[in-house]
């Protein structure tokens, strides 16, 4: 665990000084919205539609942050000085997949009040609790995924088509569980409970793809 | 090492080699570029698998033992293995934080190599000799046993180079495999000199016995 926090510690620290990635997915969001804003053309957006919009919004910013997460170390040597030190590699896959969360939460933070100005959801405060439960798995689902295709793609010449390519396939399950947990929470009488079933699936999810990338991640790893 | 091959795809990188470096000694690899030295180095930090042959450090096999091995070598390659963003002393501490080591020896190293007046300074603002003393300490930070060095006084001045003698230079004590395209330089701090021409072994013999023709062929 020291070793996670010790890598997560770079890497937000590397952030910070760059400010590459965070502003890039901020930038993306808040575009998106406008877009969205002017394309659909609706005093407000509710329910699976508004759902929808956030979740594929939220999804694409993501992939800005899969494409880069393990750029420095291909780059500048991170790879080849993690694996020469004696720890257990399965620190790298928990520290990105960490930072990648941070690194959603910081952009929902910033976005969602964007996303209440111009589309203007109903029942935003009222479905809040709700709402960052359904958040709270869905960005372990893009960490977790996130991270795994991030090692493949970096290892790769095309890593930017890469990315996307296997990662968006993979995303579609939580993807659609995600819209369908928060399409209810953004209705005009929402109850502010997510439904339960959606739920379920989006952490069955992320049990099965953190079992995964706990199995696989070492190889991904190997020479 | 014994009978070592690797292979990156269809070329053969290192064919058939065999040395042993006895425990305290500097053994030093001679060869162009593309000789199949940095590939020798790698191998032996456990970065690299060999596709034929045995390798073990201090007795320990590889890959097999590599995780025991990790914590015994140390590895000086081109890429000074540093971010760029960040400093200097933020580099050395994520490593110290990496080993579980302690942060003093940090401090100790960096003014060991005389780099505290620019050590918060990020790496990409240094030049090429401070970032290579940067790498040096790097490559020192857990007293590894065993020194594997690429080109170790690449972009170092003379005064530099004195100052990380003490670190990787034979005074170390370690048992040390370096790289270098200055044979005479190479071949006068070792007691085992390789030659490796286009992965193959051309000779592994003591400098005494090492004649001029042998590195001129070398090169040839």
């Amino acid at each position: 665990m020291k070793t996670a926090i010790a890598i997560l510690r770079k890497d937000l620290l590397l952030e910070l000084r760059a400010l590459e990635t965070v502003p890039a997915m901020v930038l993306f969001s808040l575009v998106a919205f406008v877009i969205f804003h002017f394309a659909l053309d609706r005093a407000t957006l509710n329910g699976q539609l508004a759902a929808g919009v956030l979740t594929a919004t939220l999804l694409l910013a993501s992939m800005l942050a899969i494409n880069r997460l393990f750029v420095a170390e291909r780059e500048q040597g991170g790879f080849d000085a993690f694996l020469l030190a004696p720890v257990d590699r399965t620190a790298l896959l928990l520290a990105k997949a960490a930072a990648l969360y941070v690194y959603l939460v910081v952009l929902e933070v910033i976005a969602m009040p964007a996303f209440a100005v111009l589309l203007r959801p109903p029942s935003l405060g009222a479905s809040l609790p709700g709402l960052v439960a359904v958040l709270a798995l869905a960005n372990l689902a893009l960490s977790i995924v996130g991270t795994l295709v991030s090692a493949i793609a970096v290892q790769t010449r095309a890593r930017d088509l890469i990315g996307p390519v296997i990662g968006l396939p993979l995303l579609i399950p939580a993807l659609i569980g995600t819209a369908r947990a928060i399409g209810p929470l953004l209705n005009s009488h929402a109850s502010g409970a997510p439904p339960a079933k959606w739920l379920l699936i989006l952490a069955l999810y992320d049990v099965v793809f953190a079992l995964l990338a706990y199995a696989v991640f070492d190889f991904l790893l190997e020479d | 090492m014994r009978g070592v091959t690797r292979h990156f795809g269809e070329r053969t990188a290192l064919r058939e080699l065999s040395v042993r470096v006895e425990a305290g000694t500097t053994l030093a690899v001679l060869g162009r570029n593309g000789a199949g030295k940095s590939t020798l180095l790698r191998i032996l930090a456990t970065l690299l698998r060999p596709h034929a042959g045995d390798t073990a450090v201090f007795g320990e096999p590889l890959p097999r033992r590599a995780f025991a091995v990790r914590s015994k070598v140390g590895l000086l390659a081109h890429e000074p293995l540093l971010y760029r963003d960040l400093s200097g002393r933020e580099n050395l501490i994520y490593h110290a934080r990496l080993r579980r080591i302690e942060l003093a020896r940090v401090e100790e190293l960096l003014a060991a190599v005389g780099m505290q007046r620019r050590a918060d300074d990020p790496v990409r603002l240094l030049s090429r000799g401070m970032v290579q003393r940067l790498a040096v300490c790097r490559a020192v930070l857990h007293a590894p046993e065993l020194l594997l060095l690429d080109e170790p006084r690449a972009n170092l001045d003379p005064a530099a180079a004195q100052l990380v003698e003490p670190l990787i230079g034979r005074a170390s004590g370690r048992t040390r495999v370096i790289t270098s395209h200055d044979p005479q330089a190479a071949v006068s701090e070792a007691d085992l000199v390789l030659g490796l021409k286009d992965g193959h072994q051309e000779f592994l013999m003591r400098p005494v016995e090492l004649k001029q023709d042998a590195i001129n062929a070398l090169y040839a």
